[in-house]
């Protein structure tokens, strides 16, 4: 980090010195349609065969064009050449003179750590995102950073295999994902302003890697409180449960939205996440899991039909409390209406139906208890006396019918 | 000169057919059938619900509501079986005072004679002594009989507790649907397992008797049967002249074909039933 800042004050130091004000002796720099002169004209070309075009409208319309910026505000080295045609390789422009928050920022992401690290990497820099002559604002429509434009800008490279290999698939891939997702639907079908692009949690300049960095505004620790920046009253909800607080403590295994909402194909509470969150609760909690399988609720979900009762049904979504907490749905006072929401007008009696009864659980349940152990020696004696019975009468049932052949074909 | 031989030779003996049992009897026997593989098909599948041919049998009816009610339905089909049946033994009782089905030969009741024969037939297996001479009514059959009512009232009672929750739930504690719901499975695992392995052998599948015995749906078999398998109860029949009175024309061909068909076909899903709960059960 701080070789690269090293790094970056010395192109700098390089590329401001020559500033055309600070010289009144130097050469006067070319204007910019000295620039286009050549520019202008489409069939340019470097001595490798790229083109050095650049389209007099298009950066006419620019926001640096109708700010009057000229060329060599950005191709500082060209300020004071003298010597045209100038070379085919110029100093990479530095944004950072009229943009250093921004450059600050960015400094700070995983773009430019990666950058850093493979200086002939692709890793994103300033005009990857934003163009270079065709830069617009991002409030207008056009521009590629505008809010509803900007995850067609990420995944220029997000959704490239070539780049992320696990773009391809549909499973795991960012693009598809979030495109699918409530989230993508909001922005790119309903055109919804406050619909969330890959900025709104991710950040925009200074993105920072969620796998190893905590200050990533989408680190594991930091999830709630990014997607709580929009939802708010689920972190309000979320922040006082049993997960919230415990994640508060720095407990590493509680869930954070992420784990049950997943981070790009974000689904509102579908049939299918209903049943998945089965799975994601039954992680951790096993035992409530398996002896919520042993239930008609449970019976029924595993076959994969969701209308019945799954674990935010009767715990609630984001207000998990324990049952002993009075503010649980499951704490004794609240049951009877939880169990109402999907069975109506039932009583405290009903309510006293175990969902996670263990028949192994003498002090749970102890009649329960009694009354499996009961069947199982019932199954075990019944089975166990007819199958020796049977096993026993099978050779010998095949002698009989071998006898009454016999006798049968003797006899006639 | 064969035609001489021919009419020298004896007539073949007629081979004479009695009564077992009657349409009434047999007509129940199809309804506790239909009703208890419905039940069967349509209940399993929860218990076995982490299999995914489980799933895939609900979906198969339409869905577990669709299952849910199809198994009301054939719940109340049994439960009017059971009722016919009861019905009969009122009316046999207080209405023809056959008091013989309380208690003797011709009754289900078990007796210690059941528990001799059971021991003597064990010694048979073991080739140590004679076949016992087995009456009306085997100690296997007396066996089956009994289950029926036990499961009648543990999953019928349960089921119906089930059924009616909310209306239950007025009288009983609430954790009783706990139990309710824990002996409804097990029973159920009990009786198909059961009905589907050793019914399918003590009745059909066991050698002397394989493919099947059509006496269920005829109603009727050989005498020579009844002589060789049940000594006592020809011996009795003898010495109380009834042989006459159960005599029976041969079945009708039809009959005994519909007879197979329907019963091999009870036995092939009950197998298949069996095969599915035996695997998911040890695997």
């Amino acid at each position: 980090m701080r070789m690269r800042f090293g790094g970056v004050l010395a192109a700098l130091l390089l590329t401001v010195a020559p500033l055309r004000a600070a010289n009144a002796s130097a050469p006067k720099p070319p204007a910019n349609d000295d620039c286009l002169t050549c520019h202008e004209d489409p069939s340019a070309k470097r001595a490798n065969g790229s083109s050095v075009f650049v389209d007099r409208k298009v950066f006419g319309d620019s926001i640096h064009g109708t700010a009057g910026a000229a060329c060599v505000d950005c191709h500082v080295d060209l300020a004071k050449t003298t010597d045209f045609p100038h070379p085919d390789t110029l100093a990479k422009p530095d944004c950072s003179s009229c943009h250093a928050q921004e450059v600050a920022d960015y400094g700070k992401s995983v773009h430019a750590a990666s950058r850093a690290k493979s200086p002939t990497g692709k890793a994103a820099w300033c005009v990857d995102c934003h163009g270079a002559h065709d830069i617009k604002p991002s409030t207008d429509p056009a521009s590629r950073t505008n809010h509803f434009n900007l995850p067609a800008t990420c995944m220029r490279c997000h959704g490239d295999p070539k780049i992320f290999p696990r773009a391809s698939g549909t499973g795991g891939s960012e693009p598809v994902s979030f495109r699918d997702s409530i989230h993508g639907k909001a922005l790119e079908k309903s055109g919804l302003k406050i619909a969330p692009n890959c900025a709104t949690c991710h950040g925009t300049h200074e993105i920072r890697s969620p796998k190893s960095d905590p200050l990533s505004t989408v680190a594991r620790a930091r999830v709630p409180a990014t997607c709580g920046s929009c939802h708010s009253k689920i972190l309000d909800e979320y922040a006082t449960s049993i997960h919230g607080e415990q994640l508060a403590k720095g407990n590493p295994k509680v869930p954070v939205c992420s784990d049950c909402h997943t981070a790009h194909a974000i689904a509102s509470a579908s049939d299918a996440r209903r049943l998945a969150i089965l799975e994601q609760c039954g992680g951790c909690h096993e035992r409530q899991l398996k002896t919520y399988r042993d239930t008609y609720h449970g019976q029924v979900s595993a076959m994969g039909f969701s209308r019945v009762a799954t674990c935010a049904d009767c715990h609630t979504a984001h207000a998990i409390h324990p049952a002993g907490d009075p503010r649980s749905s499951v704490a004794a006072a609240n049951r009877v209406a939880t169990c109402q929401k999907c069975h109506p007008g039932v009583g405290a009696s009903f309510a006293k139906y175990d969902p996670h009864a263990d028949t192994r659980d003498r002090g749970r349940n102890s009649l329960l208890w009694a009354t499996s152990l009961f069947m199982k020696i019932l199954l075990v004696g019944v089975f166990g006396f007819f199958g020796i019975h049977t096993v026993l009468w099978f050779p010998r049932s095949v002698k009989a019918r071998r006898d009454a052949g016999v006798k049968k074909n003797g006899g006639a | 000169m064969v035609e001489e031989l021919l009419v020298a030779a004896p007539p073949p003996p007629e081979p004479r057919w009695v009564r077992r049992f009657d349409t009434y009897d047999r007509s129940l026997h199809i309804l506790l059938m239909v009703s208890f593989l419905g039940l069967a098909f349509t209940g399993l599948p929860l218990l076995f619900s982490e299999r995914a041919w489980a799933a895939r049998l609900s979906r198969a009816v339409g869905g577990f509501q669709v299952a849910g009610f199809l198994h009301r339905a054939f719940a109340v089909c049994m439960l009017l079986t059971f009722g016919l049946h009861l019905a009969r033994l009122l009316k046999r009782i207080f209405g023809d005072r056959e008091y013989g089905i309380l208690w003797g030969p011709k009754s289900m009741v078990p007796r210690l004679e059941d528990l001799k024969q059971l021991i003597g037939h064990v010694k048979w297996f073991v080739g140590n002594g004679p076949r016992p001479d087995f009456d009306r009514f085997t100690y296997w059959e007396k066996f089956d009989y009994w289950a029926v009512f036990w499961g009648m009232g543990i999953i019928g009672g349960s089921g119906l507790i089930l059924w009616f929750p909310k209306f239950w739930a007025r009288f009983l504690p609430g954790d009783l649907f706990n139990v309710a719901l824990l002996v409804h499975g097990e029973e159920a695992l009990l009786a198909t397992v059961f009905i589907f392995t050793v019914h399918f052998f003590n009745g059909h599948l066991r050698p002397e008797k394989f493919p099947m015995d059509t006496v269920i749906f005829t109603g009727v078999l050989p005498l020579e049967e009844v002589r060789h398998e049940r000594p006592a109860e020809y011996a009795r029949l003898v010495e109380e002249g009834g042989l006459e009175r159960i005599a029976a024309p041969a079945p009708d061909p039809e009959i005994l074909w519909r007879g197979r068909i329907v019963g091999t076909t009870a036995v092939l899903l009950g197998l298949l039933l069996v095969t599915l709960t035996l695997y998911a059960l040890l695997t």
